[in-house]
């Protein structure tokens, strides 16, 4: 009999999915900034698992049932926590399975932190950033030339 | 400058993506591309040289000569917030080159009273004028500006964002009363919060200067501005004390520290003292040392300096007008 606290046994903590998507190696912490950007709010009807801090706080995973993600949602997922990997599951197999990729610029995701950046007001233009990684993941407003480097997930709109 | 040939689209296009940012945009399916002049981060030394060399072809219609090289051509001069010597300057630089200046005059009595937006007003002049030059209080204005634009667009500030005809023309004054390569410059005053400083850096770090940041502890350079400085290869000193600094540059560049940035008036007096520059601070400069200053100046300057031979502000600002003169023919040509 395997022991509890054996790597085969922690991996499930929450059980298998029949069909969905399984996000993985999100950065610890961001998973409930994941289900934000995947619009999951307490009206819901999802059945969705998250388990934060796994492996001594090193990783999050989030896993919804009956749900394949949009490129646009992986693009936001990928801002936040560069390193995840979506799994979509059909009849419990994984069908695919792949990492996000940053795109090199997003539009109108992401509002600026510059308060008197042209983007946040009311002219007819949405906020742009190219995307730069070196530590963490960097965006730099292409009207304002602010640096946004954390916190990305409190300015996405 | 690049090489603009009418037709050559494709090469603009991958001109403006190696480039990555802005101050060159290309709109599409046009015959003839437009220029627009947005920041200096995307010059390169190659491009600023051509523009200081046209500036110094100019200079002697700047000092009164005549010229019609922008003659039929009409600028418009956009101005959201108060400014004398940049609006002035471009004004007499169209003038000198015999074009001519619609100014949109102070915003209270026009269309922006009524509620109209930045990039409408932009869509409208864009039909009454040759090129637009814009200031405004917002940053990334000029950016957005040129992209509903069909004119040239000319940045003249953008909040605490861009400056880069200010900077150009203090690329000139170095050039033309000190020296451009590996200048030792110290830079003086409020460097957290003037923007344009941080556009001088950049564009001084191309020409190997050896950059001495000097400014008390609240005004110092954010250390995200210096990264980024050092990155590309600025060599950078900091210290808070001119006195340091003040023997073995080559120019001292004097910017404004603004009272309202000190929580603490008498701190303010504190800092604003031992800042100024007067007959006594120069003792021990050398001969050559020249002061700059973008102006307006509050006290940071005596009044008794402007007669030595360092002194080089006023020469500063009428370089404003050949470095205009150079950035608007090269547009609107």
């Amino acid at each position: 009999m395997k022991q509890e606290n054996q790597p085969e046994n922690r991996e499930l903590r929450v059980r298998r999915i029949q069909n969905g998507t399984v996000i993985d190696h999100i950065a610890a912490g961001q998973a409930l900034n994941v289900l934000r950007i995947l619009g999951i709010t307490d009206r819901s009807t999802e059945v969705l698992s998250v388990v934060m801090n796994v492996s001594d706080r090193k990783k999050d995973i989030v896993k919804i049932e009956d749900r394949e993600l949009n490129p646009g949602e992986v693009d936001e997922i990928a801002l936040i926590s560069p390193d995840a990997i979506i799994n979509i599951i059909r009849d419990y197999k994984v069908v695919e399975k792949y990492k996000v990729i940053l795109p090199s610029e997003i539009e109108g995701v992401v509002r600026c932190m510059n308060p008197n950046c042209i983007t946040n007001t009311d002219e007819p233009v949405k906020p742009r950033f190219t995307i730069h990684r070196g530590d963490g993941v960097e965006l730099h407003c292409m009207y304002c030339r602010r640096i946004i480097t954390d916190r990305i997930a409190d300015f996405l709109i | 400058m690049v090489c603009l040939e009418n037709g050559n689209i494709e090469r603009l296009v991958h001109y403006f993506l190696i480039h990555e940012n802005d101050y060159i945009q290309v709109m599409e399916g046009r015959e003839n591309p437009i220029q627009h002049i947005i920041n200096i981060q995307s010059f390169s030394r190659g491009e600023i040289d051509r523009i200081l060399d046209r500036a110094a072809q100019l200079e002697p219609i700047a000092h009164g000569g005549v010229s019609d090289i922008m003659a039929g051509r009409i600028l418009a001069t956009l101005f959201y917030e108060p400014s004398t010597r940049t609006r002035l300057s471009f004004d007499v630089a169209m003038k000198r080159l015999g074009g001519n200046v619609i100014d949109f005059g102070p915003t209270e009595g026009s269309s922006v009273a009524k509620g109209e937006n930045l990039a409408d007003t932009i869509s409208v002049m864009g039909g009454y004028a040759d090129a637009i030059v814009l200031r405004h209080p917002r940053e990334g204005a000029a950016r957005m500006a040129s992209e509903f634009s069909s004119v040239p667009v000319i940045n003249a500030g953008d909040g605490a964002g861009q400056h880069p005809t200010q900077t150009l023309l203090d690329l000139y004054t170095i050039r033309k009363e000190s020296k451009l390569n590996k200048v030792k410059i110290a830079i003086v005053g409020d460097l957290k919060y003037g923007r344009t400083v941080y556009s001088l850096a950049h564009a001084l770090s191309m020409y190997n200067a050896e950059i001495y940041l000097v400014a008390p502890d609240q005004l110092r350079m954010p250390d995200s501005m210096k990264r980024d400085l050092v990155n590309k290869g600025a060599r950078i000193t900091e210290t808070g004390n001119p006195d340091d600094v003040i023997g073995v540059v080559d120019v001292l560049y004097i910017t404004r520290i603004q009272k309202e940035r000190f929580p603490d008036p008498s701190e303010y007096q504190a800092v604003a003292g031992s800042y100024k520059i007067t007959e006594e601070t120069l003792k021990d400069v050398k001969d050559d040392l020249i002061i700059m200053h973008p102006l307006p100046r509050v006290g940071e300057i005596d009044p008794g300096v402007d007669k030595s031979r360092h002194a080089v502000y006023f020469k500063q600002s009428f370089y404003g007008v050949p470095v205009r003169m150079a950035i608007l023919s090269m547009v609107m040509e």
